[in-house]
């Protein structure tokens, strides 16, 4: 027995992570005493603590969900650094210390594939500052100047003497020492980077091997009790009623609980009691306002807002509507695409305990920063007298970032039991009908075409959901959604349209049903790539000329588009037929897009049988991030997010009925599984010049790419997702 | 009170006989490597290995077991991840999230005990479980590697 309930230390000490140091259920700090933890040896500065035995720990304040961010930006401190790779471990500072130490690690928000794009020049400088005040205390102990010491690979070196020491030698040393001015802090050029830039293995797999890897669900504290919930079906909707005479019999069962004014929950002493527990609770709601609220009565919304008077401009040139007017030909398409459900493999959990003194949070999230002031809301408390724990996440795709409303529940339930930790682990119907969804638009495209088959104007009218309008409310001004238009935006930013079209416009209506929107993984970038790659498809056509020449000959100012473009085109041998699988005959579709700092570009080959059955054999994607940290991890951000567009694009829909998500789990939810994933060849070509993000652009293109290709198979154009429920059999 | 054999020992617990295997793994016996992903039997998250035969432990009462099944979980599957499908895992990064592979590797695992060099193929029908972050091509190759690469397990 006690083998099983002790899990084997050696498996956790193997692991180079450091965050979460604890033993394998018991962290090392107890509820009561995390907060004051301190580290166990003194920091060189923020970023790097040096220990006797030389083992650097790299502080890291993004968060890790799989996309790889932890490795990369300690190579990044590593390489200015000029440590030992080998001895790496990382560590997360909360969200607490930050606040106390006036945000010295910056922020901590992991979404929109920022992670290292935006934290690149300061984490290098930390490891870059960490490395000269090392040198410096070497110098001071040999009474040398500091110029005369070299440093590489953890090892200072007294040049004219050849004398030697170790970081971990000098590291207390140096951490008395004053900072640099970062001003003054040198970094090397790309050229010169021998750790960064190469495909390093992740830090974090060899836990991930063998059960190890603590996620939030697998928290255990001394004396904790668990938690189910239950939030009313209809958003908005509210408690009416509780009967819980049955379930307060059951066994196990300790509380049943209202969370806010919305929800119900029953604390147990395991979780699997606490949810059949609340299997056996009668609640009746007030569904309040939006009960009979339907997918269908809110795409009449949106479809009236394709030609509504009123629409906020994201981008225009020239005049579109006249130049369409006058063209000889005028093409016209409407596409739609549903709401997602983000459906991260690991469900929403948090655990806490809260006091009338302090309150201490457990969880995964993507963004420390923001959890932390949502616990301190639901608390009640200043943020100095609230912590939390950041924990790996079991998926993110941005569910975990922007909104906390698992942990404002969390911490409502400790609040009610104060003292005792309790740990919220949500069902998967719950984590389906309670999400922040993808949002829900739709968009007419008009274009006019001149007699020589050349685009004269384009009109997109996007009409439908705005995620900033549900989350940021405060950033909507005179009605517009700022990042409603990523990858059509004028040039200049990280999200730009590629073509250069005389006479442009594109704008947006802004419909939000009151279903709650989310930033999805991709974001804004997903729908606008299907809808402008597809139309181009469409306008190549009906111009009776090539996909891959006509989208070129509106290229020519966009080179950085262009060349992702021509890449894929290349490799996949855009041009010559496909060779058939399995004696279907294999077609290819394309489609290029710019978002979160990255340049993408994807050639789909599908086939199609007679009786309809679509099979995507493979996808070449090419992808121009400006700098690559790490090529292997790149090549997975791009593999793994083929997954998740396809997984959208073929069967991702949530539909409302009654006010309520249909959908309730991966039966009535499915996602793309093994049987369905094409090969994937992802071409790395990084430019220079630029920082772009790389774990969600490619996103974008797997849908435009895969719809134009099922075009070229059958003739159909498909314009509404997903792709299950169309007919592609031929006609 | 059920009587378990879980990773070679046999042990007893004190739990309702509908409760399902994986919360009597996770919650009773601490092995929390086990993971819960949907409940319904449909992501493979909370596979285990059930007299070899790689099972969904979320839909199976603990009353169905007696001491004579041997389940294996990802805790027990090696005592060093020296199993070829971890080594395998290790050499290729496959993991992202990770939240998946304990399900994954254990799925794996069964199917190259069952099936010592299976084809393309064959991996992709029989390996149904979800993975969120999409990490299923490193899968495959995972599973080629440790069927006909160094140190394969067949
Ligand atoms: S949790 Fe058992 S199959 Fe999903
Ligand atoms: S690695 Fe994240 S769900 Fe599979």
């Amino acid at each position: 027995m006690n083998a099983i309930t002790k899990p084997r230390r050696r498996a956790v000490l193997g692991a180079t992570l450091g965050a979460f140091t604890f033993g394998f259920h018991i962290p090392k700090a107890s509820a009561q005493t995390a907060a004051a933890a301190a580290p166990t040896s003194p920091e060189v500065n923020a970023w790097v603590v040096v220990k006797p035995d030389d083992t650097v720990v790299i502080r890291i304040a993004r968060s890790e969900m799989g996309q790889g961010t932890l490795t990369g930006l300690a190579q990044l401190v590593a390489e200015e650094l000029e440590c030992d790779w080998a001895k790496v471990t990382t560590e997360y500072p909360t969200p607490g210390q930050n606040l106390a130490r006036g945000r010295v690690w910056g922020n901590m928000s992991t979404g929109g594939s920022r992670g290292i794009r935006e934290s690149h020049e300061y984490v290098r400088k930390g490891g870059a500052a960490a490395r000269m005040m090392l040198v410096q205390a070497a110098a001071n102990a040999w009474r040398v100047p500091a110029g005369e010491c070299t440093a590489a690979a953890s090892v200072i070196t007294h040049m004219p003497t050849r004398r030697t020491v170790t970081y971990g030698q000098v590291a207390e040393a140096a951490g008395r020492l004053s900072a640099p001015a970062l001003a003054e802090v040198p970094l090397k050029a790309s050229t010169d980077w021998k750790i960064a830039g190469q495909p390093v293995p992740r830090l974090d797999t060899r836990a991930k091997l063998n059960g190890s890897q603590v996620y939030g669900m697998d928290l255990k504290l001394p004396g904790m009790v668990n938690a189910a919930i239950r939030a009313c079906p209809v958003f908005g909707g509210k408690v009416r009623a509780v009967d819980s005479t049955a379930a307060e019999r059951m066994p196990g069962v300790k509380r049943v609980l209202r969370v806010g004014d919305y929800a119900v929950a029953v604390v147990a002493d395991t979780w699997w009691r606490a949810k059949t527990a609340l299997d056996a609770v009668t609640i009746t709601w007030d569904e309040g306002e939006h009960a009979t609220a339907s997918s269908a009565s809110f795409a009449e919304v949106m479809r009236a807002g394709l030609d509504a008077p009123q629409a906020a401009v994201g981008n225009q040139a020239g005049d579109a509507r006249a130049a369409i007017a006058a063209a000889p030909r005028k093409v016209e398409a409407i596409y739609g695409v549903p709401h997602q459900n983000h459906a991260c493999m690991e469900v929403m959990n948090a655990t806490a305990v809260w006091t009338p003194e302090r309150c201490e949070v457990w969880t995964p999230t993507q963004n420390g920063e923001a959890a932390h002031a949502a616990a301190a809301e639901a608390a009640g408390l200043p943020p100095a007298r609230c912590e939390v724990h950041k924990i790996h996440l079991g998926g993110g795709f941005g569910r975990r970032g922007a909104v906390h409303d698992w942990v404002r529940q969390v911490v409502d339930l400790a609040k009610q039991m104060p003292g005792t930790p309790v740990k919220l682990l949500w069902t998967r119907e719950e984590d389906m009908g309670q999400g922040r969804y993808h949002p829900v638009t739709m968009c007419k495209l008009t274009a006019g075409l001149d007699a020589q088959g050349n685009l004269s104007g384009l009109h997109m009218r996007i009409s439908g959901q705005s995620i900033v309008a549900g989350i940021f409310p405060q950033n909507i001004r005179d009605g517009r959604d700022p990042v409603v238009f990523q990858g059509l935006n004028n040039a200049g930013g990280e999200a730009d349209i590629g073509y250069g079209i005389p006479n442009l416009l594109i704008d947006h209506a802004m419909r939000n049903p009151h279903v709650p929107p989310g930033f999805w993984r991709g974001v804004n970038l997903n729908q606008n790539a299907i809808y402008l790659e597809c139309f181009m498809d469409e306008l190549a056509h009906a111009a009776g000329k090539d996909p891959l020449e006509f989208r070129r000959a509106l290229m020519a100012n966009y080179p950085k588009h262009l060349a992702v473009l021509n890449a894929v085109a290349a490799r996949a041998g855009w041009g010559t037929p496909a060779p058939d699988v399995g004696g279907q005959r294999v077609f290819r579709g394309l489609c290029q897009t710019h978002g979160f700092g990255s340049y993408v570009a994807a050639c789909a080959e599908v086939s199609v049988s007679d009786a309809g059955a679509l099979k995507i054999h493979r996808i070449v994607a090419a992808t121009d991030p400006g700098y690559a940290v790490n090529p292997q991890q790149i090549t997975a951000q791009v593999e793994g997010s083929f997954v998740y567009g396809l997984s959208a694009a073929l069967y991702g829909s949530c539909t409302v009925k009654d006010g309520r998500i249909e959908q309730t789990n991966f039966d009535s939810y499915p996602v793309m599984r093994m049987d369905a994933m094409p090969k994937v060849e992802a071409i790395l070509m990084p430019s220079g010049g630029f920082w772009g993000g790389v774990g969600e652009p490619t996103i974008a293109v797997a849908a435009p790419a895969v719809l134009n290709a099922i075009f070229a198979a059958t003739g159909k154009r498909i314009r509404q997702l997903p792709l299950q429920d169309a007919d592609l059999r031929r006609t | 009170m059920a009587k378990l054999n879980v990773n070679g020992r046999t042990i007893e617990v004190e739990v309702e006989g509908d409760t399902p295997l994986l919360w009597v793994l996770r919650e009773q016996l601490n092995l929390t490597g086990t993971k819960y992903g949907c409940g319904i039997a449909q992501c493979g998250a909370c596979t285990v290995h059930v007299d070899g035969a790689a099972t969904r432990s979320c839909s199976m009462p603990v009353s169905a077991f007696d001491e004579n099944q041997k389940i294996v979980t990802i805790e027990g599957l090696s005592p060093d991840s020296s199993h070829p499908i971890q080594q395998a895992w290790l050499a290729l990064d496959v993991p992202q999230c990770g939240f998946c592979q304990p399900g994954m590797i254990m799925a794996a695992a069964a199917l190259v005990a069952a099936t010592p060099r299976p084809t393309e193929a064959q991996i992709r029908e029989e390996i149904t479980n979800i993975c969120r972050c999409g990490t299923y091509n490193r899968v495959i190759a995972g599973i080629q590697r440790a069927t006909t690469g160094p140190g394969a397990a067949g």
